[in-house]
């Protein structure tokens, strides 16, 4: 295997957007490509990343039409399906092919186009994400899943609620504060006070609606090649150091679901890989679809003891300037989740971070990154450790 | 092998008053809900059995935002069954407003409620639902 970097990074704004799936990834496909200093005719692969475009648009064969509207026609061009990990996978095959010699130079990411749908499909196609037979037909949302996880967690460690509550309200509004100063964020310019999170309506107890990310529309893009081409490209190489993915069934298959086994397996493979361990990473984008999700990833990932997250988010060390920056984007909680873009999303960040491109909300000295995607029922997670080449 | 016990199979039977998993002949194991091989081992070794419907709320949730087609509130809970699996449940014989996380723990008895179908749902399906039968 060779070694892998990541030249050119592209993110729309993520929210509200009148551009379809296609027209918001080839924005950002352009972009990232423009940025890499590469060219069209450079691309041997597309993947890309796509949850639901079927239903939320009527589009099927979503990349190959991504590949044409950006001259790409003739080039192999595949989706990546895994619910919300979508982009992450995308980008994770991509590294496996240019790694493997097969390919030098592949364009990566996800889009996805949520809005466009009235809320009673939205509901409907996010509860796809849980096993068909044997759990959508309780009407289990996709708040509710994690909901049954923060009263597990609650009673498995014997935390009063109202202080796992406020553990959550506090990863909120530190969303919500790093959302507010970046411009592609969905809630950028938004503040958010703890009186707003706790007053906010009950989606399925014990999750608020600041408790959720919104729903989104958005694309973003990367420009995958060996470490040789991008040592000719640009002084600031991000290498692809480590990379992991697992896999589960139903929910309820998963028993204990504050430790999820193919997290724990999948983010070992990826710190296996690149010789590291969780202590030597600078700055997380970690799956934050809700507050509890963040506290029990951050332990997932080995950040913190099985049990402790919620007390780290309490302190502030997960703060830009804590013990380990989670999220300093606004995560998918404030910047906002179009499901198939998020992975991708989540790796421009941590790239911007290491080149020290990231203004007001850059992490100090940042040198190692990872990312943390988990899509449906912890069904589909994937992990990718970046780290400077210079 | 053919899939022993698929979900028309496990459906038809709880509509005909039988809650039923599988035993794995390799290493006594209880799987539920059905799936190809023993959660437990990997083992395709199995026989379809009768499960006592015994079970206690590990976690749950009262849904405020319904899903489409449903009508809040109602409760969610992942119920572990005595035989050792995990299932997904709906709460039904109390009142969603009162449930508090005092019933994790409760005791209780598995049985099914009919869903309605749309355009998704790849034909007929069911919910399995959990009574608590324990006072408090
Ligand atoms: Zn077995």
């Amino acid at each position: 295997m060779r070694e892998v970097a990541i030249v050119g990074v592209a993110m729309t704004k993520f929210g509200t957007s009148e551009k379809t799936q296609v027209e918001m990834f080839a924005e950002a496909a352009m972009e990232a490509i423009n940025e890499s200093g590469l060219g069209l005719k450079d691309i041997q692969a597309v993947n890309v990343g796509n949850a639901d475009g079927n239903i939320e648009e009527g589009q099927a064969v979503i990349a190959p039409m991504c590949a044409a509207d950006i001259g790409l026609s003739g080039t192999p061009a595949t989706r990546f399906e895994g619910a919300c990990a979508s982009g992450t996978i995308a980008i994770r095959d991509a590294f496996i092919w240019v790694a493997s010699g097969f390919y030098d130079i592949v364009l990566a990411g996800g889009t996805e186009r949520q809005r466009i749908m009235s809320t009673p499909l939205a509901t409907r196609v996010m509860g796809m994400g849980v096993h068909s037979r044997y759990e959508t037909p309780t009407g289990l949302s996709f708040p509710g899943i994690f909901a049954m996880m923060a009263h597990l967690y609650a009673s498995k460690y014997g935390i009063p609620l109202p202080e796992l509550k406020e553990a959550m309200a506090r990863v909120s509004f530190k969303a919500h504060k790093h959302g507010c100063i970046n411009p592609k964020a969905q809630f950028y310019g938004k503040e958010v006070t703890m009186q707003m999170i706790y007053d906010s309506a009950m989606v399925a107890s014990p999750i608020q609606v600041f408790d959720c990310c919104p729903i989104s529309d958005g694309a973003a893009a990367v420009v995958v090649t060996s470490a040789d081409i991008a040592k000719r490209l640009t002084d600031k190489p991000v290498l692809i150091v480590g990379t992991g993915q697992g896999s589960s069934g139903a929910v309820c298959s998963q028993k204990d679901i504050t430790r999820i086994p193919a997290r724990e397996l999948s983010a070992k493979r990826a710190y296996d890989m690149a010789g590291l361990k969780p202590e030597d990473i600078d700055v997380c984008e970690l799956h934050d679809c809700f507050t509890i999700a963040e506290i029990v990833a951050s332990e997932g990932l080995g950040f913190f003891e099985p049990g402790q997250g919620y007390k780290a988010a309490l302190n502030g060390d997960t703060d830009i300037g804590g013990k380990i920056a989670i999220n300093p984007s606004g995560g998918i909680k404030a910047k906002g989740h179009p499901v198939g873009a998020t992975g991708a999303a989540q790796v421009y960040e941590i790239v911007k971070q290491l080149r020290g491109e990231c203004g007001p909300r850059q992490v100090e000295g940042a040198k190692i990154g990872m990312t943390d995607t988990m899509g449906g029922s912890f069904a589909s997670i994937g992990h990718l450790i970046l780290k400077r080449g210079w | 092998m053919e899939y022993i016990l698929t979900s028309k199979k496990f459906t038809e039977a709880l509509k005909e008053g039988k809650f039923l998993g599988l035993k794995c002949h390799q290493c006594s194991g209880y799987t539920a809900p059905p799936q190809k091989v023993c959660s437990q081992c990997g083992s395709e070794d199995m026989e379809i059995v009768e499960l006592s419907r015994q079970g206690k709320v590990r976690t749950f949730t009262v849904i405020h935002v319904a899903a489409e087609g449903y009508q809040a509130p109602y409760i969610v809970a992942l119920i572990e069954l005595e035989e050792g699996p995990w299932v997904t449940a709906n709460i039904i014989n109390m009142d969603p407003e009162a449930a508090t996380m005092d019933i994790i723990g409760r005791q209780g008895k598995i049985d099914y409620q009919d869903i309605i179908t749309d355009i998704f749902s790849g034909g007929e399906r069911i919910a399995l639902t959990f009574s608590l039968t324990d006072s408090t």
